[in-house]
């Protein structure tokens, strides 16, 4: 791995409230998905899984058609589609569109895209100010930090952290109730709202047989920011489509639960286009921009393609042994977690964070959790191959190379195995049998042993493999 | 902008043509159970309330306003145009203002009002969610601004689920641009996990159930 | 006549662990089955594979295929060495027809040990005692990917005198992971100690599983941290008498 990813890692290793922090917040979603998705309560649950599977898959299979369906029923409904082929394309039509609009404040629903393509930095570069709503993610931007979750961006963050960004950045005295932590926050953020010029979302789904975008969400943030100002951008990746607004009867049972263990969040928006025919409010304006990024590569890989079914439920990222001890801002990219985890090399290179694949003990709990049933160990599986084949044709790695071909070689040539056995044990100390090792010389401790007996005793080499005494029966 | 660009892409990722036909997708799933009124509306009351929202049946129009009244105590509200609010007499009340159709004479109402009171179209029993439509009749921000709302619902509204909703209503978007399920005051765990709620929308709700 | 049974008692118990071998033959020829050891065994190719060397996994598991063409039933005394042969064979022999359709024969011979016990010999209890208090921890490869999770605790719930606990976090990841464990040693000796701090929580004075590789895991960290609880392999507890 990168000498940066070692670093974060053990960084955030260190952090003992940190530590604390990750694995409490993880617990308690761990715990409400397990409390919603009872027999009870979600009989149909496995069932479900497979069934969002199938719809996803059949979906991404002809992404072209729902694209275009898509597209037709927004421009029917009185709305635009925006195809952006990556994030400077995103950042020129809404500046441009600002521009026309003379528009100066920008409000922001969650979205993980724009944080992905970076959108907030590219309009502050032209003076445009774009305010995040959801607290969460208000807190992380005035923090100037990365989401350190999918779902929870400022899961890290302690109340006395979050009372010192608040005086800090907004002058208020230091309030350390959460409660009237925000109140200021709502304070703050209601001006925005109703002063913007334009509103900016993600889409959870975007519905191709409606023209529709539906948003998932538990403040009110998303609604105001996509009802008040006059123009509502939605900005999505091409893979959020699902064919009818009829299959969300699914999704929405699955995200909600696999989320944060509600059945549904407290305001699930269906919108599909400006205001129309006498309604009072709304936007006058509605564009949904439809991104690609490097999703069409991802699209373009038979074995990888399913890492587009996500629904961005962070699940994964609870489930996830490592991601509870590493966090969210060990990861490389905006994606955390397991998802991160097969995003990142896809959509970057695997040459980007190489370590990152790795990263996994391949426990599967991350599989076992996903509601639209992506295989992600089966996609680190790939991902690890690509790594070495990639290091190959760099010529780098090649002791490890060395070394796995020679015990390559020697596991086909049983009596060579044998030999090799007898000889790692006789140079191992002696023991009475009993003791683990506690420590090794030098001379004898490659890396890897070295690394081991780091954390844990090494144990003591048998008498006897087992072949002998099976010989000796 | 790039959109010749993005759809060729994705086209020769899959190996597709242009215009080239698609499978069947996988058929639709709704199950609707069957559960008569009275049920429904127990769950629905029942479920509004673990979310620490309010549920009334109310026995009669003047039932209803007597409920609405108690819960305004006095303070300022603002009543979308539907009309069941003007024939239950609820837009009625001392204090309530209604019939706005302006947009931004709305808005600045909603920002000081201390109540919303909406009617709300459907009503989903397994959730104790409202289901809004924005409509000439029902405007987005009453729902949303002040930080109280109360909904009238009528009982034959009272439908099992989402999927109950979606089979009746299998495209939302012929009908309007918004559609809304609300269930429970809104609420933000963003910090260190512990709910406040009212963060933006309502904190406070309560239905009405006609 | 009785049954032959192959035994693939895997590298690291060959090596490191032989007295689970061991016990695995015991309880097996006490059940009567005629249990057999192909000698030119050695290695499933698992190591090679999760580290991203296909050619070298592929290289292995060919010589896997030889070694135990014509088994019966092939008997595997961990998880994760049973689900590199049963399920990802399929991946590796991806783009060699033959060996893919010679792994595919043989996947259904191949049993985790403790599924042997209960479809193929249909038993539950093979007559084991053992006076101690143990807690069990689920192997992830056991878990999930051969859905093993009942199976070994009602083959230890009959083990005469012997107390099972279950502690919370049960299919939590002991942290080996294979290379992981030295690549990531830190997170993986992190996810050891959480994994130790439930098993201490039940007061057992063993933790059972069915994988080496975790037991050693578990072992090596306890021992790190000076504690008196050991590991054991389902097969020595029900070898047990």
């Amino acid at each position: 791995m990168s000498a940066v990813f070692d670093e974060k890692i053990h960084a955030t290793l260190a952090d003992t409230k940190l530590q604390l922090a990750i694995y409490t917040a993880t617990g308690r979603l761990i715990e409400k998905r397990r409390k919603a998705i009872t027999p009870d309560l979600c009989p149909d649950y496995q069932e479900l899984r497979s069934h969002a599977n199938d719809v996803k898959r059949h979906t991404i299979e002809h992404l072209d058609y729902y694209l275009e369906e898509f597209e037709a029923k927004v421009t029917a409904h009185g709305g635009t589609v925006v195809f952006c082929k990556d994030g400077e394309e995103v950042a020129d039509f809404v500046l441009s569109l600002a521009k026309e609009r003379r528009a100066q404040l920008i409000v922001k629903s969650k979205s993980m895209t724009t944080e992905e393509v970076d959108l907030n930095e590219r309009l502050e570069h032209h003076q445009l100010e774009a305010v995040e709503t959801d607290l969460g993610e208000y807190l992380i931007q005035l923090a100037h930090e990365r989401p350190y979750h999918i779902v929870a961006p400022a899961l890290h963050k302690t109340r006395e952290q979050v009372a010192d960004l608040l005086s800090a950045k907004l002058g208020v005295p230091r309030e350390i109730i959460i409660e009237k932590q925000t109140m200021i926050a709502r304070a703050v953020l209601r001006e925005k709202f109703l002063a913007a010029d334009i509103g900016i979302s993600g889409a959870n789904f975007l519905v191709a047989d409606s023209g529709a975008v539906v948003l998932v969400e538990n403040e009110g943030n998303a609604r105001l920011t996509t009802s008040a100002p006059k123009i509502h951008i939605a900005i999505a990746g091409i893979e959020k489509l699902i064919p009818r607004a009829q299959d969300l009867a699914v999704f929405l049972k699955l995200l909600g639960r696999s989320a944060t263990g509600q059945p549904l969040t407290v305001y699930t928006s269906f919108l599909s286009g400006p205001r129309r025919g006498g309604e009072i409010d709304g936007p006058d304006e509605f564009y949904v921009v439809l991104l690609d990024n490097g999703r069409t590569k991802v699209l373009a890989d038979r074995e990888k393609r399913e890492s587009l079914y996500c629904i961005r439920c962070g699940a994964c990222l609870n489930h996830c042994p490592v991601y509870r001890k590493i966090g969210g801002h060990s990861f490389p990219w905006v994606y955390s977690g397991p998802i991160g985890a097969i995003l990142t090399p896809q959509f970057l290179g695997v040459n980007h964070e190489p370590g990152l694949p790795f990263a996994s003990s391949l426990c599967g709990a991350c599989a076992e959790v996903c509601p639209v049933k992506i295989d992600i160990p089966k996609i680190l599986l790939e991902l690890r191959s690509e790594v070495k084949k990639a290091e190959e044709r760099e010529g780098s790695s090649r002791l490890e190379r060395l070394a796995f071909r020679m015990w390559a070689w020697t596991m086909r040539h049983p009596r060579i195995y044998e030999m090799a056995g007898m000889a790692a044990a006789s140079l191992a100390p002696s023991s009475d049998g009993r003791g683990w090792v506690k420590s090794l010389p030098s001379a004898m401790s490659p890396p890897p042993v070295r690394a081991w007996l780091s954390q844990r005793d090494l144990p003591p080499p048998p008498p006897k493999s087992f072949r002998q005494m099976w010989r000796e029966r | 902008m790039s959109r010749e660009h993005v759809l060729h892409k994705v086209r020769t990722a899959l190996a597709r043509s242009t215009g080239q036909p698609i499978e069947e997708p996988p058929p639709v799933r709704l199950r609707v159970p069957v559960v008569d009124l009275e049920d429904r509306i127990k769950s629905f009351c029942e479920r509004v309330e673990a979310l620490a929202g309010k549920a009334h049946r109310a026995t009669s129009d003047s039932d209803a306003r007597a409920y609405v009244a108690g819960v305004l105590a006095g303070r300022s509200a603002v009543a979308s145009n539907a009309p069941i609010l003007r024939e239950s007499g609820v837009a009625a009340l001392d204090g309530v203002v209604t019939g706005i159709t302006d947009r931004l004479e709305l808005r600045s109402l909603c920002e000081n009002a201390a109540c919303g009171i909406t009617a709300a179209d459907y009503a989903l029993a397994d959730t104790g969610s409202l289901v809004m439509l924005a409509s000439p009749q029902e405007a987005r921000m009453i729902s949303l601004l002040p930080p109280m709302h109360i909904a009238i619902v009528a009982r034959d509204r009272l439908l099992t689920g989402l999927d109950e909703l979606l089979s009746i209503l299998p495209y939302p978007a012929e009908q309007t641009s918004s559609m809304v399920l609300i269930t429970g005051p809104s609420r933000t765990a963003d910090i260190e996990q512990i709910l406040v709620r009212g963060v933006h929308g309502p904190g406070e709700i309560h239905v009405v159930v006609i | 006549m009785a049954i032959r049974v192959s035994l693939f008692v895997t590298c690291i118990v060959d090596q490191l662990f032989p007295k689970v071998g061991l016990a695995v033959v015991d309880v097996l020829e006490r059940l009567g089955f005629q249990v057999d050891f192909p000698e030119r065994q050695t290695c499933c190719g698992q190591p090679a594979f999760n580290s991203g060397y296909r050619e070298e996994s592929r290289q292995v598991a060919r010589h896997f295929l030889d070694v135990f063409a014509d088994a019966d039933y092939i008997v595997v005394p961990s998880g994760s060495c049973t689900s590199m042969v049963s399920h990802h064979f399929a991946d590796i022999f991806e783009s060699e027809p033959e060996n893919l359709e010679r792994a595919r024969r043989l996947a259904p011979k191949v049993f985790e040990f403790s599924r042997f016990l209960l479809e193929v010999a249909g038993v539950e209890d093979v007559g084991a005692r053992l006076n101690e208090v143990v807690t069990y921890h689920d192997s992830c490869h056991a878990l999930r990917e051969l859905q093993i999770k009942d199976g070994p605790r009602r083959l230890l719930a009959n083990v005469r005198g012997l107390q099972v606990r279950e502690m919370d976090a049960a299919d939590e990841c002991c942290g080996f992971g294979g290379t992981f464990s030295v690549k990531f040693a830190e997170v993986s000796g992190g996810m050891a100690r959480a994994k130790i701090d439930s098993i201490l929580r039940t007061g057992a004075s063993a933790v059972v599983s069915v994988d080496s590789s975790c037991l050693m895991q578990l072992q090596g960290a306890l021992s790190r941290a000076g504690l008196p609880v050991r590991t054991m392999h389902l097969a020595e507890v029900l070898a047990s008498r």
